[in-house]
């Protein structure tokens, strides 16, 4: 039985459609992430299955139950805010223990809870302090303790880190991962933040303008996106117009202009059944800038020249020019990064490209 | 040289505003029948006759009922009406909002005359209820703006962080919104008792013949003659109207600083 169950819900305001038709299961103790720019329908999406919003139509099961007439307080959800959504006006401990109120457990038990989700949560002696005297990433923490003490059936997670500092967001991403796994509760986590989602899901759902773009694990939706939507949003990626030449053997063959032949393994391709234009996706990080004459290494090698250079430490952006196609690469930088104007050899793996079929959609 | 004229011309203003009152405070503690500089000793038998003149302390009970009801009946409408206003989509809300504000912007003689005539073309006569009535209208908008501007700063976030915690909405308002709200209902709470403490236009219209409150009351005995009774009763008005805020000022800024807003 899944955890959460969404059957064809829409969502209008108005005349203006937020979520189109969406249906969804999301598996029992799995972290399941709602990513997708702003305005695509995530933050809604959550706000439906928390009860905050009424869906205009479809059903919404939690645990097998519809529970489109349940509201919110009746739901057991844990829900996490952006902006943590602490009570300033009560301790740590009286904070945590709010859900419990209102939950058949005695005064005692309650503390033993509270104590072990602070304990969960690594601020085991913060009880007594007044939320604004805590840091963002403590009273996020906090919010997550109050969130889970309940037990709740699903944990919400509207950006919760999205608040915090870049390092402090490193490490409360790995906390989460893993106080999530330690009590295994069905997590729904919404984020635009595509280095999240592919750190801590389980799956990811790809959402634009109120669509489902693509369901599947980090990993699948990195590799094989499945729309030029995905293409684009997670990670930086090259998308080339190319022709199909052959899909009847074991993989894609594709002819582009000033490229050499193109064998793309069909599982990078599954949308593509025949010859015919396709969009080919090459993502930046796949594409390796080398000294021209380097030894190409069974690597496929096309010639370009460096347009123009985005230094950022370790790595760099490159912009550069093959023929009349215009590409991105991002490199780690070994010795000296290639400078604007030089002349250089791209190089990548047939077996490290998808393909897309050309969309009609503009 | 320029300066030095500004400080002058301060000096004297606060001297133009406040001398008359410290006066009134002085002439109070003042032995003699008949207040006169110097002063031939000091007493407190002006507060002692107050206490014990009958009507004056009918009128002063008057005072303080009246107060408590304006402040009580106007603080719970006011918070409802700043409830629904902020955390509901009410058409016409940014109309309504002007028409509840709207009583503090018409002079207060109009809205007083206007009631009078309202209720008598209804054919209700003066009576206590419309005398309260007529000052939690009057009262009402200091209290929505108060607390409208507080229910504002609070974020929707924590109510619905309760409401997923169990609470249910009732629940909800009573463990969060409205101790989170409760600086601006006890800020809005004095403010109305104050203010109908103070009044005097709209009571003087308002009032039914035997009641009287503290302002009727002086004013009817200044037609007579100024008693020294009267710069008793002055001061003791002056240490209500102005202690009182003071004190709620207080305790407004206690209750914040604990809850961290």
């Amino acid at each position: 039985m899944s955890a959460v169950t969404l059957s064809k819900i829409v969502k209008r305001f108005g005349d203006y459609t937020a979520v189109h038709q969406m249906s969804l299961e999301i598996a029992e103790g799995s972290f399941v992430t709602l990513l997708g720019p702003s305005g695509c329908g995530k933050t809604t999406t959550l706000r439906m299955i928390a009860g905050l919003l009424d869906p205009t139509e479809g059903d919404i099961a939690i645990k097998g139950k519809r529970v489109n007439d349940v509201p919110i307080h009746k739901r057991n959800l844990g829900l996490v805010f952006q902006n943590y959504a602490l009570f300033p006006h009560k301790t740590v401990a009286d904070n945590v223990a709010f859900g419990l109120n209102y939950r058949d457990v005695s005064k005692d038990e309650a503390k033993r809870k509270v104590a072990a989700a602070l304990e969960l949560v690594q601020l085991p002696d913060l009880g007594a302090r007044y939320p604004k005297e805590l840091s963002g990433g403590q009273q996020q923490r906090i919010a997550l303790a109050r969130a889970i003490v309940i037990e709740p059936d699903v944990l919400l997670l509207d950006e919760p880190l999205s608040a915090l500092d870049a390092n402090l967001r490193e490490d409360m991403r790995v906390e989460l991962k893993r106080i999530q796994q330690s009590i295994g509760v069905t997590t729904v986590f919404v984020t635009h933040d595509q280095t999240e989602a592919l750190a801590m899901s389980d799956q990811i759902i790809v959402m634009s303008e109120g669509r489902v773009e693509q369901v599947g694990a980090p990993e699948d939706v990195y590799n094989t996106p499945a729309t030029e939507f995905v293409a684009k949003f997670l990670g930086a990626s090259n998308l080339l117009t190319a022709q199909c030449v052959d899909a009847a053997g074991g993989g894609i063959v594709l002819d582009l202009p000033g490229f050499p032949r193109i064998e793309i393994p069909k599982e990078r391709a599954p949308r593509v059944s025949g010859p015919g234009p396709v969009r080919l996706v090459i993502r930046a990080e796949k594409l390796h800038l080398k000294a021209p004459q380097t030894p190409a290494d069974g690597m496929l090698s096309v010639d370009a020249i460096v347009e123009n250079v985005d230094y950022q430490g370790q790595s760099a952006r490159y912009f550069v020019r093959a023929g009349d196609h215009r590409m991105q690469a991002v490199n780690m930088i070994e010795d000296h990064p290639f400078a604007a104007g030089a002349r250089v050899a791209l190089r990548f793996r047939a077996k490290d490209c998808a393909a897309l079929p050309v969309e009609s959609r503009p | 040289m320029g300066w030095r004229l500004i400080r002058i011309y301060t000096i004297l203003v606060y001297l133009f505003m406040f001398l008359p009152i410290a006066v009134v405070v002085l002439l109070s503690f003042n032995a003699n029948q008949f207040g006169s500089f110097p002063m031939t000793g000091l007493s407190t038998r002006w507060f002692e006759t107050l206490w014990n003149n009958d009507a004056i302390m009918r009128a002063f009970r008057t005072s303080i009922v009246l107060g408590l009801m304006t402040a009580a009946i106007s603080t719970v409408l006011g918070v409802l009406a700043s409830l629904a206003l902020v955390r509901y989509r009410i058409p016409g809300r940014n109309l309504i909002t002007t028409l509840l504000i709207a009583p503090i912007l018409v002079p207060e003689v109009v809205l007083a005359v206007a009631l009078l005539l309202f209720l008598n073309f209804l054919n209700f006569g003066k009576s206590f209820t419309l005398l309260l009535a007529g000052h939690v209208i009057f009262t009402l908008p200091f209290v929505i703006l108060v607390v409208q501007a507080r229910l504002v700063s609070i974020k929707r976030d924590v109510e619905e962080a309760a409401l997923s915690l169990g609470a249910s909405p009732m629940q909800t308002f009573f463990a969060i919104t409205l101790p989170l709200l409760m600086p601006a209902v006890a800020a809005g709470g004095l403010f109305a008792f104050t203010i109908s403490f103070d009044d005097i236009t709209g009571t003087l219209f308002w009032k039914p013949g035997g009641i009287e409150t503290v302002p009727t009351q002086i004013f009817s005995m200044l037609r007579n003659s100024i008693s020294p009774e009267i710069n008793a009763l002055g001061t003791v008005m002056i240490v209500l109207t102005v202690g009182l805020p003071l004190i709620g000022a207080a305790i407004a800024r206690t209750l914040a600083t604990r809850s961290g807003a």
